[in-house]
This record gives structure tokens, sequence and C-alpha cells, in this order.
């Protein structure tokens, strides 16, 4: 195994130390590791669930770009070691439909937080789905605003507290699932980050899925989500996740709501061929109208 | 296709863009030319969203580009456009949008992820009278501070502005290979009525037409950065696919893309950004100068104002009055040192524009006092009439300096 010098620095002295390299290290930026994320946090594990699908995928690594938009998720794409666009906030999804267009030999991933996704570029993940262009979608569900410090999600359940809804939330929360499987998606899962191993074959299995593919991954935030609603930490809150998870595959996309308690159902809900229209649009510059004036 | 005449000074009368140019013909109206020009320039991807006045370039391009082997999407909206065509440029295809105001206040947000990337595009923006829905069929110039400015944050941006159908197309090749060298979005600030009138448009010989494309990187992929903050040079732009694994951010950033949270980064990277173009307005500026030698009145003028401004000034010339014109069709970088430099030597600058005073704003700025600026203004719907004009410049002849 390779050895990797690095210096560590303790106070204001350096220490010589001697690093063995991890097997997944050349998919990560290891000289941006430690990462942003919070102790507890399972953006960490939805990314090493990612690392370890990708090293399964047999598209070669430069042919891969990672796509996120702002938010704690949004870190994503800084971390991995492949063409990366940290872009903004909700427009993730359109840039990936720009660069997918321009470059169909591209894998190209979208992996960003449900803020992001779904409240400020709720329109652009319902119309990427509907187009059912070859993308695949991570969304990391933490039921909350981490980045910004806790405020109410469009998925942030029922009577949960968020700093912008003190006395409880009021208004019924969207589930990514349905809504992905309504707007056109071919393939749709739910894992949590206690799922990891299963988590990690749903986003192998959608980086090899034509079309639009839609992975959700329930996660904790003890921060500012489990805090304020009495979960416990990072641990307590996965415990919470084993308690409550029923997997269903095929379940109906329309049963599979998450409330504050009760059931939550994980497993591959969606998965169907549909002809993507990522090839039909390029054109071999031998059709009507010509050559270039 | 390097553009006109620079600071050109001298009695010459006003360049025709169409005459003595050979080529073949077309009978064009200024957003079809536009799309043909993006054709020309090597544009591949167009994302657009339909809004009037500015639907004929993407209904141009939507017929034209899947046959030269392009691509072209119609979006859910302008955000989704403007992120479109970032994403579709750092894939290495040439790329542009275009839409009018309530589109182009869309686009602001992403306009500056552009610049902050420093991605190469061309956002074309047929005015039409505003704020909000306003005028959508009728013209207007009062996005030229939103051009601008529009997009928060400090930044220099390049915007050109066409006053016929051929202006269209030469401008069009034009922002894109200014995007290509400098790595930025280029605005086309064009009006409703150069988008829909119908003119001659002539297309030269395509080994007549310079195009500039982006410097790609020559270092192995360990090496690469994608960026570079030294005295405005531009970096090579490596793009998706290519094995570079480059990571680039709209925070701020450093020379390596990655994020840097403090001033002194924050520093190099914003002063970098406008130092790449005001380090470089002589070879972006470019202005179409007539009867300026021996003036004491210049107007200044863009789009189709400076065509009923060109009417005034031969009219005043047969009154005997001492008037020249300058045609921005460069607005942004504003060109400065020519207004400072004339505004010692004449009495007045005259400025019609289709708005309450934008451009004006900017000549009185740089004339510092030396120079009057009269504004000739309009709220918007309708083309300035020439003879506020004239009595415009009548008025700076009056003036004792």
């Amino acid at each position: 195994m390779n050895q990797d010098v690095s210096l560590r620095e303790i106070g204001n002295e350096y220490e010589l130390e001697m690093m063995p390299d991890h097997p997944y290290d050349p998919l990560l930026r290891v000289e941006r590791i430690p990462h942003v994320w919070c102790p507890g946090c399972g953006i960490g594990t939805a990314l090493s669930s990612f690392i370890m699908a990708l090293n399964r995928l047999e598209t070669p690594r430069e042919k891969i770009s990672v796509i996120s938009g702002i938010g704690c998720t949004g870190r994503v794409a800084g971390y991995v070691n492949l063409d990366s666009f940290h872009t903004t906030h909700g427009r993730a999804i359109p840039f990936a439909t720009g660069l997918k267009l321009a470059r169909p030999d591209l894998k190209v991933i979208v992996f960003s937080g449900d803020g992001d996704l779904i409240a400020i570029g709720g329109n652009h993940f319902i119309h990427a789905a509907r187009r059912n262009i070859n993308l695949t979608i991570i969304c990391v569900n933490n039921f909350i605003y981490g980045m910004t410090g806790g405020q109410l999600a469009p998925t942030t359940p029922i009577s949960a507290t968020s700093t912008t809804t003190p006395h409880g939330n009021e208004e019924p929360p969207f589930n990514l699932a349905h809504l992905a499987a309504a707007s056109g998606a071919v393939y749709v899962a739910r894992w949590t980050t206690l799922h990891f191993q299963r988590l990690e074959k749903a986003m192998f299995e959608a980086l090899n899925h034509s079309g639009f593919s839609f992975v959700e991954v329930i996660s904790p935030c003890p921060t500012v989500f489990g805090r304020r609603n009495k979960m416990g930490d990072g641990i307590n809150m996965l415990k919470l996740f084993q308690e409550r998870c029923e997997i269903r595959h095929g379940a109906d996309t329309a049963d599979v709501d998450i409330g504050l308690t009760g059931k939550i159902v994980v497993g591959k809900f969606v998965d169907k061929e549909k002809p993507d229209s990522t090839g039909a649009r390029k054109g071999n510059g031998k059709g009507a109208g010509g050559e270039a004036a | 296709m390097k553009g006109a005449v620079k600071e050109k000074s001298g009695i010459e009368p006003p360049a025709s863009p169409v005459k003595a140019r050979k080529g073949e013909e077309h009978f064009w109206n200024g957003d079809i030319a536009c799309a043909e020009g993006a054709i020309v320039a090597g544009c591949r991807f167009f994302a657009g969203y339909p809004i009037t006045p500015a639907t004929e370039v993407a209904e141009r391009a939507a017929e034209r580009f899947k046959s030269v082997g392009g691509v072209f999407i119609q979006m859910e909206d302008e955000m989704a456009s403007m992120n479109a065509i970032l994403g579709a440029s750092w894939g290495g295809v040439k790329s542009m949008t275009s839409t009018s105001g309530p589109g182009f206040s869309l686009m602001m947000e992403n306009l500056g992820l552009g610049i902050m990337l420093e991605t190469p595009c061309v956002v074309v923006n047929v005015q039409r009278g505003g704020p909000s829905t306003g005028l959508p069929t009728l013209v207007g110039q009062a996005d030229v501070m939103q051009a601008r400015w529009g997009s928060h944050g400090d930044y220099e941006i390049i915007a050109l502005s066409p006053s016929s159908p051929q202006e269209f197309f030469d401008l069009t090749i034009r922002a894109f290979n200014l995007s290509e060298k400098y790595r930025i979005p280029v605005i086309i600030l064009a009006d409703e009525v150069v988008g829909h009138m119908t003119e001659r448009v002539v297309v030269p010989p395509v080994e007549e037409i310079e195009i500039i494309d982006r410097e790609k990187p020559s270092v192995p992929p360990d090496l690469y950065r994608p960026y570079r903050f030294d005295g405005g040079k531009i970096a090579p732009m490596a793009v998706a696919g290519e094995g570079y694994r480059f990571h680039v951010t709209g925070l701020t950033h450093d020379e390596r893309g990655y994020p840097a949270m403090n001033w002194e980064a924050q520093d190099k990277l914003v002063r970098h950004l406008v130092a790449k173009i005001r380090n470089h307005v002589d070879d972006i500026i470019d202005l179409e100068e007539s009867y300026i030698r021996g003036a004491d009145i210049v107007v200044v003028s863009y789009g189709i104002s400076a065509r009923l401004a060109m009417d005034a000034v031969e009219d005043a010339r047969r009154e005997e009055l001492r008037v020249g014109m300058i045609k921005m069709k460069t607005i942004w970088p504003f060109p400065e040192a020519r207004i400072r430099n004339l505004a010692q030597k004449i009495k007045a600058f005259v400025v019609p524009e289709i708005n309450l005073g934008q451009i004006v704003r900017e000549v009185e700025r740089c004339a510092a006092g030396k120079a009057e600026a009269i504004p000739v203004s309009h709220a918007g719907g309708y083309v300035l009439d020439s003879k506020a004009i004239l009595d415009a410049i009548r008025k700076g002849a009056r003036i004792k300096k």
C-alpha cells in the first residue's frame, strides 16, 4: 500500500506522520478532509455508500461528473475526486441537464439535499423527471435546513419543531418518492443511512439505470433536527430509524409518507424502463436545414 | 469580424454594416440573425424559455441547431435556461440563451454563477418596456444598468448592443469570441425593434470570420488549476470528461477551485474578476465614431436609438452644427477613457436612450463637469423621435464653454 507523508498541525508545531491510503481515497479529495458535517450527521455515510457504488461502476472515472446545489449535502461535490460542480441553490439539476445534453457520453449525478432539490429546486426536479433525461439524483433528506441552522423544509413532518416553526409545523410535507414517481422517474428507491449497504446497491442500480433515477437517503441531523424534536444524538436517531423502518419493495409510493413518528417505509419502489430523451436531441449535422449558414 | 474600427476619429460618415460586404445575402429579422450568428460562431447548445420579443431566437435555434449537430432544449424557466448553458459550457460546448426583461431578471442569479465559475456563454436580452411584465411587444432600453449590476456582488461584465439585424449577427459572433477569450458570460443587449425588424444581412464567407475558442489546459491533470488570479490573466479551461477531475464552486475559492472562506481569498478572487475585464478594455470596447473631429457636441447612443440619433446628427450637420456621433457597440465595459478625453474638448454630450436616464449617468460621471450630459429620454413603447434628439443637439450648441 502506498504511504503518504503529510504534515499535521499541533498547535504551532508540525508533526510528520505516515498515513496509509484508504482503498477509496482515489475517489475522494483527501486533502479536503475533514469535511464540514457535524458529528452524527448521515451525509458522510451517504457519501461513503456513493463512493462504494462508484467504485463498482464500470464507467471510467474521468467520464463521471457530480453536481451539487447549496446546503450541507451540497458540499458533497467538493469531496469527490471527479469533475465536480458546486452550483447555486436549487439549480444543480438544470446545470446537470445542460452538461448531460452537451455531453451524453458522461455519467452525470446530482447529489444534493431535500431543501435544495425539492423546495427552491422543485420545479427543476419535476421537469427533469418528466423529460427523463439520463441523470441520477441522490437526495439526502434530513427533514430540515441544516446549513442555515434548522428551518422548515418541504420534508419537515407535521408538528415537528424547527426554528421557523417554533410552535410545530402545520404544513404537510412532500413525499419525495411519490413526487419523483408521479413526475416520471424510472427508478425510485429510499433507504436510510443505517442501511448503508442497501443504499450502496440502490445507488449502483440507479447509476446503471437509463433515464431519470432517484435515490432518497433518509439521514439523521441530530444537531438541528433531532435535538429540537427530542430524538437524541446521531446514534439515537439511527436507532429510531431501525425501530421505525419497514422494508417494502414495490410499495405504492402514495403510501410511503413519512411522519414525525410511525413507520418509515424503505425499499425499491419504482424500477421500470422508459425511453430516455437524452440522445434523441443531438443532431448529426445532416438533418433538414443543411449546413451552418 | 474583428468588430468595427475602434475609437476612430475624423470626419468620416457613418459606416454601413452591410454596404460593400461580400457574402451570402439574407433577409432576416434581428432575432433570426442572432441565432444564425450563433451557429457561425460555433454555438451548439441553446437552452431557452419562450418570451416576447426574444422567442424567435429560440425558435430559429430549435429549427436549425439539430441540423448542425447541436442541441436545443426548452427549459422550465429562465433560471434553468441559464444553468443549463453553464452546464453545457463546462461540457466543452459553446452555449447560449435568449430572453427579455422578466426572464433576464430570473437569469441574474446564475449569471453570477457564470461569472464566478468563469464560464463562457452568451445571454441575449431583446429588451422590451418594463418594469415587471411592462410592454411585452414594445421596445425598451431600460435593462442597461441591470446588465451591469443585476447579479449580486462585485464583478465586471461585457455587454454588446446591436442597432441592426446585421449587427445582431456580427455582435453575436463577437459575443462568443469575447466570452471564450475572457471566460465570462457575455450579454447582448438588443431591443425589440432591432429584434423584430427585417433587413438585409450579409453572411461573409466562413474563412473571413474570426472564431475564437477557449484556451485548453496543456499541463497534466495533477498540475492543472481551473483558475489563475494574476493580473487579470485567464486560466485555460478544462472541461468535464477529459480526466482533469477539477472542482469549481460558486463559493469564494482559490486557484484550485476549492472554497476559501476568508477576506484574503475574497480579495484575490474579486479583484481578478474585475481586472480580467478592466485590463483588456482596449480589446473589448468597440465604438463606431462619425464626424468626431472638430465636433463640439457628441451624441452617444446605442441600439435602435443610435439609428434615430444618426438621423438627427445628419439634420444638425445640415444646420451647420458641429456634431459628432459615437455608436456604442460595446456598452459594458463603458468607454470611460474616450468620454473623459472628449469631455475636455467639447461642450456637451447628447445621450438618447429608451429609458429615463441610464447611460447618460455614465457619460455624466466620466465627463466630470468638463462637458454637459444632455439626456434624451423615453419611457419605452416607442422609438425616440429624432426631432427630440435634434432639439437636444441644438440646446447643446447654445452652451458657452
